[in-house]
């Protein structure tokens, strides 16, 4: 009976995100017919079978931002919007960047180091909004974006002071010593690309993510809060604490978006390192309806869209930008999508109840109403 | 008596919930120029039926017939435009806007939003005795006044049938009178009106007619005049009532819960939201808390449970303070709590019912495992839910169906069970039966009465007068802010307590 109960339960979660999906198939072939693009060589591309260099690339965009989509989803489960992710990964990364590169400690120690000094970066810049909401009754909405225009400049201002005099126009942070970078896995043959090997930092996230809030005490707190935060209080949740806690803790995670980058790929921070890594993560967190799971899907759904639409200008003369219209949609039609399905299942109960006491009134009869 | 033509009819409706069928074949005519009032238990489906006639929700099967047309209800806007209007149990205005302002509020095309309105409005209020100002700010309103404004907005719209959802519940018995008497008026220029109460006697005071839902459908229809209380509550659960026993004091002199010379200063300026409230419980002792709603009865409870701090006096757990305590020491130290607003501050609407049994209870051991009790057990949870539902008799098809699916009686009884079940030293329970059919308020008060023999100190507020005299072992009279009488419940009558909450007497008997 539970058992039953649950598989229908994933049939639904399941179909929302299909069915958006489709709606997003559609609405982008109008597009392009009206536009006189060939739809059939636009899908023939982005649905092509990935070559094995371009599936590393897809695992590896999907690890970054499954991070990202996590820092952003702890925000909403919470009722705040951390618009901030991306501002906060990008001062974290930096931060990180020049600690780890000075080389103070040896090896692996000094991957930790890195990684514990980029989710106190996060955390402190995501805490300042936290601090804004919870004494001042600042919107974090609007604190989170000031704060990433804020970063934006405070980095490159730093940046420059950071970075080695070489005279090339390149401005980066001193290299990560070799013994401190985090080899990648070969996990696809063939290619001499290969996988973050900081993808079980972002497995380690999702199964803290699904612990933290689904089993402990302070998930059930911050929950609460996020569903009603006049029944929280009254029940002895401490919700300033609860908004500081959670705004720290999504900028810790956040903190963490950029380190696969760092540690496995880019070595120093500069000028080249990938920018708009959190709002990628804020459309994902929707799309993931901030399970720790459907992230997973969403991430990769993402990745793959990305990457696959590379190829676009050259086999169909389509900008890539394209794929940006069909993300944003997706987007779209899933919020649009989840509430249909929920309106369908409600009937579906209803008519499986109704039968169930037809059944009922016929081996039982009733009297007729008085 | 003289009854107008039929102006609502349904005919077989029908409304399936997951695992609930809340209205099953209903049948119901209402005549015009009548106030017909409908009753039944807690989750019987009388809100259901009221929202089916007013476009909230869809019928699965069955017909609606307005003034002999038959009619497809989608939205709350078919509804009015048939000439049917609403006021639900919560009120929904505008505190910071004044009366015209909240009226015309979506319905600006009718008359302006200017002098056409007010005119409009004062027409309105002379016509139908609501004595109602246009300019006056609606958080200066009392409750009273303020179900008159709901009551003028749904007119405003042209209403000519109007639904009432327990608008009773938040009205002392003054104030119930003035709504009697305006429904008077009402049905007097041929209006009709439909409402929903558990308080029988006052269903019997003023209904011309009363329909009887019991498990979805109707199953009677009686004329006042042929029943009494008993039978009507007989017809709603189908079997005979319990009869509430009188019992002995259990009084001790051991003082649970004090508050000292306890003031609170309004953070917007004006008048005190609290003057020097002093008060003890004892063990055993239930002290009642007499008053029209908003005269800080909510403040009160607000400061003995943490929610906000007093700005003078202290408040004594035993002889502990607990001035500066937070709301989640306080809980922990074994006060139960009821809030007045069970939407706002005693349920997690969209959690399942045993996430909502834990909330306020997050860190008793029974609710907690791991290291430091940082987990939440959820299975100890999940039994303890089972437990509530069974003991106190919630209505739900699982424990598992979210809190808002609940009828609002169940809402409420699952609340008190919660906090009965962790057997708390003081309860502090505002309107704890509000809500709640006949039946389930007896069994409330045998569970009350249980534990006040077993030790248990509460605070009782009520708006219900029978419940305070018949409950309290001390009634305390509170009005702006202040409590201004003490009386005895074994003594007082209700108009006593009537004209000293309303403030017509000087002082209390002390
Ligand atoms: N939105 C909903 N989803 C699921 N079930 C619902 C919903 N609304 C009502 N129900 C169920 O329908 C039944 C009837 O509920 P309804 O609110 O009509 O009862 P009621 O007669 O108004 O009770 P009360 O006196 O407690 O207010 C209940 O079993 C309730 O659980
Ligand atoms: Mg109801």
């Amino acid at each position: 009976m539970t058992r039953r109960f649950d598989l229908r339960r994933m049939g639904i979660a399941l179909s929302a995100p299909v069915l958006a999906i489709l709606v997003a198939v559609i609405v982008t072939s109008t597009i392009l017919v009206v536009a006189g693009d060939p739809v059939g060589e636009v899908w023939g591309t982005i649905l092509s079978v990935p070559r094995p260099r371009v599936i590393v690339a897809i695992i590896n965009a999907a690890i970054v931002y499954y991070i990202s989509a996590v820092a952003v989803a702890i925000g909403f489960r919470m009722n705040l919007f951390n618009i901030g992710v991306d501002g906060q990964y990008r001062i974290a990364a930096f931060a990180a960047a020049v600690v780890a590169g000075e080389g103070w400690l040896p090896g692996p120690l000094n991957i930790l180091l890195g990684l514990v000094v980029a989710m106190l970066a996060g955390g402190l810049w995501a805490g300042i909004a936290g601090l804004l909401k919870v004494y001042r009754g600042v919107s974090e909405v609007i604190s989170t974006i000031m704060l990433n225009a804020i970063a934006t400049v405070l980095v490159a201002f730093l940046l420059r002071k950071a970075a080695p005099q070489t005279g090339s126009n390149i401005v980066s942070t001193q290299p990560i010593p070799e013994g401190s970078r985090v080899g990648g896995l070969p996990l696809i043959p063939g290619v001499s690309r290969e996988v973050y090997g900081l993808v079980f930092l972002a497995v380690l996230i999702g199964v803290l993510y699904w612990f933290v809030l689904g089993k402990t005490r302070f998930g059930f707190d911050l929950r609460a809060t996020g569903r009603s935060e006049s029944a929280a209080v009254a029940s002895g949740v401490k919700v300033k604490r609860m908004v500081l806690l959670s705004m720290i803790l999504s900028g810790v995670v956040a903190g963490l978006v950029g380190m696969p980058l760092l540690f496995g790929q880019d070595y120093a921070y500069g000028t080249t390192f990938q920018p708009g890594l959190g709002f990628a993560g804020i459309a994902i967190a929707l799309l993931g309806r901030n399970h720790p799971v459907g992230i997973v899907f969403a991430a990769f759904l993402w990745a793959f869209l990305d990457q696959q639409s590379n190829a676009l200008q050259i086999t169909a003369g389509v900008s890539d930008r394209l794929v940006l219209i069909i993300q944003g949609v997706i987007v779209l039609s899933v919020v649009i999508a989840y509430e249909v399905i929920r309106r369908l299942n409600v009937r579906i109960e209803q008519r499986r109840v109704a039968q169930a006491l037809a059944e009922q009134a016929a081996t039982v009869k009733e009297g007729a109403p008085a | 008596m003289r009854r107008g033509e039929p102006v609502v009819e349904l005919h077989g409706i029908t409304k399936r919930f997951p695992g609930v069928v809340a209205n099953k074949d209903i049948e119901l005519t209402v005549h015009r120029g009548t106030v017909h009032a409908i009753v039944g238990e807690n989750g019987a489906g009388k809100s259901t039926l009221m929202k089916i006639l007013y476009g909230v929700q869809q019928p699965d099967e069955g017909s609606i017939a307005v003034e002999g047309r038959v009619r497809q209800l989608k939205s709350p806007a078919d509804a009015i435009e048939a000439g049917i209007g609403m006021v639900f149990q919560h009120f929904q205005l505008a505190d910071n806007f004044t009366v015209l302002e909240n009226v015309v509020l979506g319905a600006e095309g009718l008359h302006g939003i200017g002098d056409g309105a007010r005119r409009k409005i004062k027409e309105i209020s002379d016509a139908y005795g609501l004595d109602i100002e246009p300019d006056a700010l609606v958080e200066h309103l009392g409750v009273g006044a303020q179900q008159r404004v709901e009551i003028l907005k749904v007119l405003y719209r042209g209403a000519r049938i109007i639904i009432l959802d327990e608008p009773t519940a938040v009205l002392v018995p003054q104030e119930v009178d003035e709504l009697f008497d305006n429904l008077r008026e009402l049905k007097a220029e041929g209006l009709t009106v439909i409402f929903i109460s558990h308080k029988l006697d006052e269903v019997l005071r003023v209904a011309d007619a009363i329909t009887v839902v019991r498990r979805g459908t109707t199953v009677a229809e009686v004329s006042p005049q042929d029943v009494s209380a008993r039978d009507l509550a007989e017809l709603m659960v189908g079997s005979e009532l319990p009869s509430p026993s009188t019992e002995e004091s259990t009084v001790t002199d051991v003082p649970l819960l004090t508050v000292e010379a306890t003031s609170l200063e309004n953070p917007l300026g004006g008048r005190p939201l609290l003057t020097d409230i002093n008060l003890t419980i004892h063990s055993g002792e239930i002290v009642g808390i007499a008053g029209v709603e908003g005269n800080g009865q909510d403040e009160l409870v607000e400061v003995i449970m943490g929610m906000r701090e007093p700005t003078a006096g202290r408040i004594l757990l035993g002889d502990v303070d607990t001035s500066t305590w937070q709301t989640r020491e306080i809980r922990e130290a074994g006060i139960g709590y009821i809030p007045a607003d069970r939407h706002r501050h005693g349920l997690l609407l969209e959690a399942p019912l045993w996430e909502n049994v834990i909330l306020g209870h997050q860190t008793e051991p029974i609710y907690v495992t791991g290291p430091g009790g940082s987990l939440v057990n959820g299975s100890a949870a999940r039994q303890e839910t089972e437990a509530v539902v069974e003991q106190y008799d919630v209505r739900t098809p699982s424990i598992n169906v979210t809190a808002g699916s609940l009828s609002g009686g169940n809402q409420q009884k699952l609340i008190i069970g919660r906090e009965m079940r962790r057997e708390p030293k003081v309860l502090v329970a505002a309107h704890p039966t509000r809500g709640v059919d006949v039946g389930a308020q007896a069994a409330i008060w045998d569970h009350i009465k249980q534990a006040r023999r077993a030790g248990l100190g509460v605070l009782l507020i009520s708006a219900d007068l029978e419940e305070l005299v018949g409950l309290s072992d001390t009634i305390h009279v509170i009005l702006r802010g202040r409590l201004t009488g003490q009386f005895d419940p074994d003594s007082v009558t209700k108009e006593e307590l009537g004209s000293a909450m309303t403030g017509a007497t000087t002082e209390g008997a002390a």
